[in-house]
């Protein structure tokens, strides 16, 4: 019997954490127990990206977007939707604006803006079968260029469609792969950086556990074209799932023929295999990840040389990074005039970011190169939560920085980030409210450099520790005006004198909200107050005796036992006693309690 | 050729080289920590890069770049004392000072540091950037101390450990502000695979790795009237000690040594060249024993034989080779020799116990200090030699008993076991042990007195060697190694049958033997030094009147009076030992 319809149940690793694994055994019973186990067939796909709403089922072919569903709701959805064709109104998603409930992803605020070229295969095939990869002209480009291209037609073609590396640097990806087909030796490498490690950014791993065959397919072309027969994707341990599919994906495409010796019978060779990082965020940056691949502590080394020309094993290396090998495939079959056609003038195709914070929609998207922070933190983003106020927007992770509002009309690019005081980095983004002290969030990127710092150079190592101390004494009120001096005069030198990106860039969130929330900054230090009320040490909680109804809630929440008082009677706070966790702030019921 | 402007001043070098290199062709003396290349034969070259005080501005480059580790570009423009580039190095020696007990006043390194010459040479008056400092536990063996503490994770050390000796203890473990070098799980020395062999800290920058100091211990002895204190010194020692009293490199300071351990009060100024010879005797008797059974066709005999002077080569293999620890002749180092010589032949002759005689060495190396504390060499707990100090520590205490060294006359040894011959001397080289056992083993072998004394092609530098030498019609093959690392390379060619079989085989430790010890004045990566003191322990053995182990008569009256003869039992007793099989981690 053929197959009538499909349900696709999301099976990233979000969404499987909510148990999105058992909701589609929980599918497959219900269907079974009617008798339709033939005709409609559950596929756990890759990510939908809108991972706030999820666990994520859509049903093809009419494309009904279920949101937030739970194993218990699978039987509902088979008896209604797939038996009556009645659709189950109260999993559908409601437009936060209108109220209205929508069925198609295509009209979600969410999904408008967005444009798939990374993401194209997430949340639409089964990332474990090669043929529906190859459905959706898998594999066609790798046929491709093996039997009408030459090596430097393919390197010409990548750098005319402006690609550049999506893992944070922005290097154009064809003159990258053009230097390492220069070299020439017996033995060259493609290697493949799956080790993301910025906190919060997840489309990496969406790609592999979605889409894993359009990174081999796309380091199979990269081989061909600068000579490399063999392919290592050095992948993050912590990703179980990206892990299991893409080895089930290189599997597969050996068993097919398009990995192994004389793919397509064109002569050509290629095959790739996996290597596992132990969850360093050094490792992310090549020559680190290098180190790391020949099993050696993972740390980077001075460049020149670069990879192209000594690299694993000291051989000509080419490193890219998952989402880059994503977009190549689609460059080769659409043209690079199309890739081109997209985006602004340095900056061309797409870009998934990592859309986190304080906004309404959470998720993965992928948009245009060119579209404004405005567009995607309000548009695709839904705005800020709780109609809060914005305040910054992170990108880049914790090398990037944080931006304004007077940068959220700036078309985002390469260039204009950095511009800006931020970068692009692997695409993180989040999305701060007035609530968020931007000292402690510089603090809180600082802190995680300084863990992730391998130690080698002196200023990353010594420097960074010592910034994050002086960041420390801020936040405590301990700090003068000639420490502020200080601090950016030391995080200028560590960008200046640091070995490897990791060091480099980390003083970015420092710098950025110094140069953009100066007067917080001074807040903090000359006033000795956290405007937002985060930090601790400056933050008093007290309650307004005219206001206090005496109704002993805050005493009860007070985790500390520092309020006290008679009911029906103005309570106080023991300042001595009070740890400052604002349980009672927002606890108080009559604004009773005031945070200074 | 590379053509580049480095301070507005132009230079050609080769292709490859440095931007330091470049500037150093120039006389622009560009500072640096972590930076350390010694010379070719040695093959080291510490390529961290990590330090970050050689930084230095390249043009159209975005940061700056480390003069140590950047490749010279054609048309390259370098500025080396800009003010961006002296604000970014005074930054960086603050935050190493930031990060380092400020110990100077204290530390063994005081004086020979270089975090301390370059907090001077940049005029570091107060360090602006304060914070928590890094602590380690501290790790005392018998031969080296660790304080990390100190340690600038300039990885020095590591590559020497794992580069050049292939010993593989030390590595970067840590992240972040904690990184520090370390063995694996950051073990003491004593459980590791460490030889002692203490090149670590013969290139560490600062007070992190020291020599364990036993200087004391020898004021001790030497104020105790009970005891009767006996000192021996090492053949490289004489060729390196004048440098800490500001003597250029290579000056022989033999008899000004010998007047200065007589004025600080040893009852007997003894030389381990006697040992050496008496070294010599026992080998050399050993290999023509094993070569005459081996040339008659006997399959148990091991061929090649090994020299066994040098006690980090001994752990070495010990722990590495566990399935060669025959090969190695089985004759004792010479300071193990002295001391059995000293406690068992001397003290009777004296008519003391041995208990009341201290016997010192005063050696180049650090793994002595691990030697003499084997527990094979002391009789009921009582150690043929008990105390080891190092040439650093000898010249210390010269200082510290008010001996104008330079002023000294020069004088002779004591006898008996004074006396040595240019044999003993050449100890102190690599290819030297294997030289005076040729000289030997040669002249025996043929029953002819030696045309000629100067086996000129069993010498040099270079890391790895081998030589012919003729015993009649037999020709001798003879392989040399110095650093553990070729050590490795030919014992694992042995070990697999690979190449020409090898007759006899001389190792040592230390890149360049004795002259280059761990226990030496520090070099600071120039290996010129190192080739000084080799020329120097040539020319003491030129100017002996014996150049023959076996004509030391000192020697021969020891063997008619106590020893009997070579690998007689007394010989045997006394003078051999046997190798322990150690874990391989």
């Amino acid at each position: 019997m053929a197959v009538k319809m499909h349900i696709l149940v999301c099976g990233g690793t979000g969404c499987i954490s909510s148990q999105s694994d058992r909701l589609a055994e929980a599918l497959k019973e219900a269907l079974a127990k009617r008798g339709l186990a033939e005709e409609v067939k559950v596929v756990l796909s890759g990510c939908f990206g809108f991972c706030e709403q999820g666990p994520i089922v859509k049903v093809a072919p009419d494309n009904t977007f279920y949101v937030k569903v739970t194993p218990e709701d699978a039987d509902e959805i088979v008896a209604e939707h797939i038996l009556k064709g009645r659709k189950v109104t109260r999993l559908l998603y409601k437009d936060p604006k209108t109220a209205h409930e929508v069925s198609d992803s295509k009209h979600m605020d969410f999904y408008k803006k967005q444009m798939r070229i990374a993401l194209r295969n997430c949340g639409f095939i089964d990332p474990e079968n090669v043929n529906e990869y190859i459905a959706r002209d898998g594999y066609e480009a790798l046929g491709k260029v093996l039997t009408s291209m030459k090596p430097q037609d393919v390197i010409a073609e990548v750098k005319k469609s402006g690609l550049r590396g999506r893992g944070g640097g922005g290097f154009p990806t064809g003159l990258k792969w053009e230097i390492a087909s220069r070299f020439s030796a017996d033995q060259k490498y493609v290697i493949c950086n799956a080790d993301e490690g910025d906190p919060g950014a997840f489309m990496d791993r969406s790609i592999l556990e979605g889409d894993p065959h359009s990174v081999i397919e796309a380091m199979a072309i990269c081989g061909y074209a600068i000579g490399a027969t063999k392919g290592m994707v050095y992948i993050r341990a912590e990703y179980p799932l990206a892990v299991k599919r893409l080895q089930k994906a290189i599997e597969d495409a050996r068993e097919v023929g398009l990995l192994g010796k004389d793919i397509l019978g064109s002569g050509f060779d290629f095959d790739v295999e996996l290597r596992y990082g132990a969850g360093a965020f050094v490792c992310g940056e090549e020559t680190a990840l290098i180190q790391s691949l020949e099993g050696n502590r993972g740390e980077p080394v001075s460049k020149p040389p670069f990879p192209a020309e000594r690299g694993f094993y000291g051989k000509p290396s080419n490193v890219n990074n998952v989402e880059t090998f994503a977009c190549v495939p689609p460059i080769i079959l659409k043209g690079a005039d199309w890739f081109a056609s997209i985006g602004t003038e340095k900056s061309k195709g797409t870009k998934v970011f990592a859309l986190a914070g304080k906004v309404n929609n959470v998720g993965l998207v992928e948009v245009p190169m060119g579209i404004t922070l405005r567009e995607v933190i309000y548009d695709i983003g839904g705005g800020i939560r709780d109609g809060r106020k914005f305040k910054a927007v992170q990108t880049g992770g914790p090398s990037g920085g944080c931006l304004t509002e007077k940068h959220l009309d700036t078309p985002i690019d390469f260039d204009n980030l950095l511009e800006a005081g931020s970068m692009m980095g692997s695409g993180g983004m989040i999305v701060m409210d007035e609530d968020n002290c931007m000292v402690s969030v510089a603090k809180f990127y600082l802190e995680f450099t300084v863990e992730e710092s391998c130690g080698k150079c002196t200023p990353c190592r010594v420097g960074n520790r010592r910034m994050l101390e002086m960041l420390d004494k801020i936040c405590q009120g301990k700090a003068t005006r000639d420490d502020l001096n200080r601090l950016r005069e030391l995080a200028l030198i560590i960008k200046d004198t640091s070995l490897c990106g990791l060091g480099q860039t980390a003083p970015n969130p420092v710098l950025s909200t110094l140069d953009n929330f100066f007067d917080e900054y001074l807040a903090h230090v000359e006033e000795k107050r956290c405007p937002a009320g985060k930090c601790k040490d400056l933050v008093r909680y007290v309650i307004d005796p005219e206001k206090c109804k005496g109704c002993t809630l805050c005493a009860k929440v007070c985790p500390a036992d520092a309020i006290s008082g008679k009911v029906r009677e103005p309570h106080v706070i023991d300042q001595d006693k009070c740890v400052k966790c604002g349980a009672c702030y927002t606890a108080c019921k009559f604004g009773a309690i005031s945070r200074s | 050729m590379i053509n580049l402007n480095i301070d507005g001043k132009y230079v050609k070098v080769p292709e490859g080289s440095t931007i330091l290199e470049a500037a150093r062709q120039l006389g622009i003396d560009i500072p640096t920590l972590c930076h350390l290349k010694l010379d070719d034969n040695v093959g080291m070259v510490n390529k961290s890069a990590s330090c970050r005080v050689c930084v230095v501005e390249v043009k159209g480059r975005r940061n700056l770049a480390p003069a140590c580790a950047t490749p010279v570009a054609e048309g390259m423009e370098v500025r080396t004392n800009t003010i961006r580039v002296m604000n970014a190095r005074k930054t960086v020696l603050e935050l190493l000072l930031s990060d380092h007990p400020k110990e100077c006043l204290t530390c063994a390194k005081s004086g020979n540091c270089e975090l301390q010459d370059l907090a001077e040479r940049f005029c570091i008056r107060e360090v602006r950037y304060q914070g928590v400092q890094s602590t380690y536990k501290k790790d005392h063996s018998p031969a080296l101390e660790r304080d990390m503490d100190k340690c600038v994770m300039c990885r020095r050390c590591e590559t020497m450990c794992n580069e050049v000796q292939t010993v593989g203890v030390l590595s970067g473990v840590n992240r972040g502000f904690n990184a520090v070098v370390a063995p694996a799980f950051e073990k003491p020395l004593v459980d590791t695979v460490c030889t002692f062999c203490g090149q670590c800290a013969a290139v560490c920058p600062t007070g992190a790795l020291v020599e364990r100091d036993y200087s004391w211990r020898v004021i001790e002895a030497l104020a105790d009237p009970e005891k009767v204190v006996l000192v021996q010194t090492a053949p490289a020692v004489r060729a390196a000690l004048g440098e800490e009293f500001g003597l250029e490199p290579g000056t022989l300071v033999t008899g000004k040594m010998v007047s200065a351990l007589r004025q600080m009060g040893f009852d007997y100024v003894f030389d381990t060249d006697f040992a050496a010879d008496l070294t010599i005797m026992e080998e050399a008797s050993e290999f023509l024993d094993r070569l005459n059974r081996y040339l008659k066709g006997d399959k148990e005999v091991r061929m090649p034989i090994l020299t066994s002077c040098c006690p980090a080569w001994v752990k070495f293999f010990e722990h590495q080779f566990p399935e060669l620890l025959d090969v190695p002749s089985t004759a004792k180092s010479p300071q193990q020799m002295f001391g059995a010589v000293a406690k068992n032949f001397f003290a009777k002759k004296l008519g003391i116990p041995r208990e009341k005689m201290v016997v010192v060495s005063v050696m180049p190396c650090l793994a002595k200090k691990y030697e003499a504390s084997r527990p094979e060499f002391a009789v009921d707990g009582n150690p043929d030699v008990d105390i080891s100090i190092s040439t650093r520590e000898l010249a210390h205490l010269i200082k510290r008993c008010n001996i104008d060294f330079l002023s000294l006359p020069d004088e002779d040894f004591d006898r008996p076991l004074g006396e040595s011959t240019g044999a003993g001397v050449i100890f102190g080289t690599t290819g030297g042990v294997i030289e005076a056992a040729v000289r030997t083993a040669v002249e025996w072998a043929t029953g002819k007195p030696l045309e000629k004394v100067d086996f000129t092609e069993l010498r040099g530098m270079q890391g790895c060697r081998e030589a012919w030498v003729n015993v009649g019609d037999l020709k001798l093959h003879i392989g040399i190694a110095h650093g553990l690392g070729n050590a490795r390379r030919l014992l694992e060619a042995v070990r697999d049958g690979k190449g020409e079989m090898f007759h006899a085989i001389e190792i040592m430790a230390c890149p360049g033997g004795c002259v280059g010890g761990g226990g030496q004045p520090y070099h600071h990566g120039n290996f010129e030094i190192v080739k000084k003191r080799a020329e120097a322990i040539y020319r003491e053995d030129q100017g002996k009147p014996i150049r023959k182990s076996h004509e030391n008569p000192e020697i021969v009256k020891l063997y008619e009076e106590f020893l009997g003869k070579p690998l007689g039992e007394t010989a045997h007793h006394l003078l051999h030992t046997h190798y322990f099989k150690r874990s391989d981690v």
